[in-house]
């Protein structure tokens, strides 16, 4: 394993690293929001869909873990490149100015990474490790966003994410080496298609649950 | 187009074995003509300060046509200054307006040390060339040049990547001080043609590796690179040289 751990620890490797495990987070954003829509269907509808979560038992325990070690991986690796990126120029710019590559989501990558990690946290605690015999997930939404400062809260971190998805989209891509001239303004297009879908989609469930409660 | 003469402030980064920390200091440059390049610009303001009793500030500098890669300098935070692909040299007085100030800084990476004033020490793109950037040939008789079919589409890809003149300003533009664009441009225009094929994925390893030792930042697609190279230098090579190590390091 020694030549995997040399390659993987290489300014490439970290970047494949940072891709991969990316693109794991996509496709749960996705899974999460598709089944997050029920929500607009109403309190039986979106029971059901948890229902229909939880029993599938064993692969939900699967794919918690995956994601715990996507995460480890993404934010350790994340961290480490964010200070040695630091550390590569020690003495900075009197003037620096963007030549026009970088963009919002680019330039607070690192930012807004840690804040959707405290965000994550969060939303953890106050859907996932709560007693589920005393409170139906739908009720524990409705608690919680009844209070304006969490649902602030959510909607500010989800739009973090939206920008993050901005970035990390067509980013990912790139990194894998899949970037052909082609492809990359469709890649590029879809992502920012995804980073809205995200933002507006998730944002809008504190919205509707204030509205209809 | 009639010659004008432009009156300017330059804060230039001196930095010398008596000043080590080095700091911005403010120098007039007046009656420029707009025909100069921003080169002779700074010989003027050098023989200027020369008859004054100052040091003159040191430029990095050789051709003069864009060509060689030496010079090069951040100007008003731009590598090379605010116009498209054009090195320093290129870069033309004519673009700047009476009474601007000017900032003039080196680059900037901790893997390339200020020697003194706007001359960094960019010898590490070199120990990147060193770590893979060539072919081995064994020498013999000379083959027919056309005995090699190379795809058309190839030969301009490898072209392309190989006007890249080592310059820096990729390094010196990208916010993590990373040479990917350098290392990726490098490994790219030998991986298109057949005569590197044989020791690719050796090179792309190698010279990856090379480019952390060094000290170099790590590439995080902000883009800035393929905007300031001069010679329009595409971040698609930094792409291939990920599917070059990719292929290396796992099969």
């Amino acid at each position: 394993m020694n030549w995997f751990v040399q390659n993987i620890s290489t300014a490439v490797g970290k970047k494949l690293l940072m891709a991969i495990t990316g693109l794991g987070f996509l496709g749960f954003i996705a899974v999460h929001l598709a089944g997050n829509i029920t929500f607009y269907f109403g309190k039986d509808a979106f029971l059901h869909y948890v229902e229909t979560l939880h029993a599938l038992g064993p692969v939900i325990v699967i794919v918690e873990l995956v994601l715990l070690a996507l995460a480890v991986i993404h934010v350790s690796t994340g961290t480490v490149l964010f200070t040695r990126n630091w550390q590569a120029r020690k003495t900075r710019y009197a003037v620096d100015k963007s030549a026009g590559g970088r963009t919002i989501g680019s330039r607070t990558m690192p930012y807004t990474g840690f804040l959707i990690l405290l965000f994550v946290i969060l939303h953890l605690c106050q859907f996932h490790f709560i007693d589920r015999t005393q409170q139906t997930p739908y009720d524990a939404a409705v608690n919680t966003f009844s209070n304006i400062f969490y649902a602030l809260i959510y909607i500010g971190a989800v739009i973090l994410v939206g920008i993050h998805i901005r970035h990390g989209f067509w980013s990912l891509f790139q990194s894998l080496g899949l970037n052909h001239e082609k492809y990359m303004p469709a890649i590029r297009a879809v992502g920012i298609a995804f980073a809205i879908a995200a933002a507006v989609g998730f944002a809008f469930i504190p919205i509707y649950i204030r509205a209809v409660t | 187009m009639s010659s004008q003469t432009i009156n300017l402030t330059l804060k230039v980064w001196r930095q010398n074995k008596n000043n080590p920390r080095g700091a911005l200091e403010t120098y007039p440059a007046n009656n420029i003509s707009t025909d100069m390049s921003f080169l002779e610009m700074l010989d003027v303001v050098n023989e200027e300060l020369t008859a004054e009793g100052v040091e003159p500030i040191a430029f990095d500098h050789d051709c003069r046509e864009g060509i060689c890669g030496m010079c090069g300098a951040v100007v008003n935070g731009r590598a090379h200054g605010h116009m498209p692909e054009t090195t320093l040299c290129q870069l033309h007085m004519r673009h700047f307006n009476d009474g601007d100030t000017i900032v003039i800084e080196p680059w900037r990476a901790r893997a390339f040390p200020v020697v003194k004033d706007l001359v960094a020490d960019s010898s590490g793109l070199d120990k990147i060339i060193q770590a893979g950037g060539y072919i081995s040939i064994n020498a013999g008789g000379p083959q027919d040049g056309n005995a090699i079919p190379i795809a058309r589409d190839n030969a301009e890809k490898a072209f392309n990547a190989a006007t890249c003149i080592g310059c820096g300003a990729c390094v010196a533009a990208c916010p993590n001080a990373s040479a990917m664009l350098f290392t990726g441009a490098k490994i790219s225009h030998l991986a298109l043609l057949p005569q590197g094929k044989p020791e690719a994925k050796n090179r792309a390893l190698a010279m990856v590796r090379a480019m952390d030792e060094l000290g170099f930042g790590n590439c995080s697609n902000e883009a800035e690179c393929e905007a300031e190279c001069p010679k329009g230098i595409s971040i698609r090579e930094i792409a291939r040289m990920n599917r070059e190590f990719i292929k290396a390091a796992f099969s």
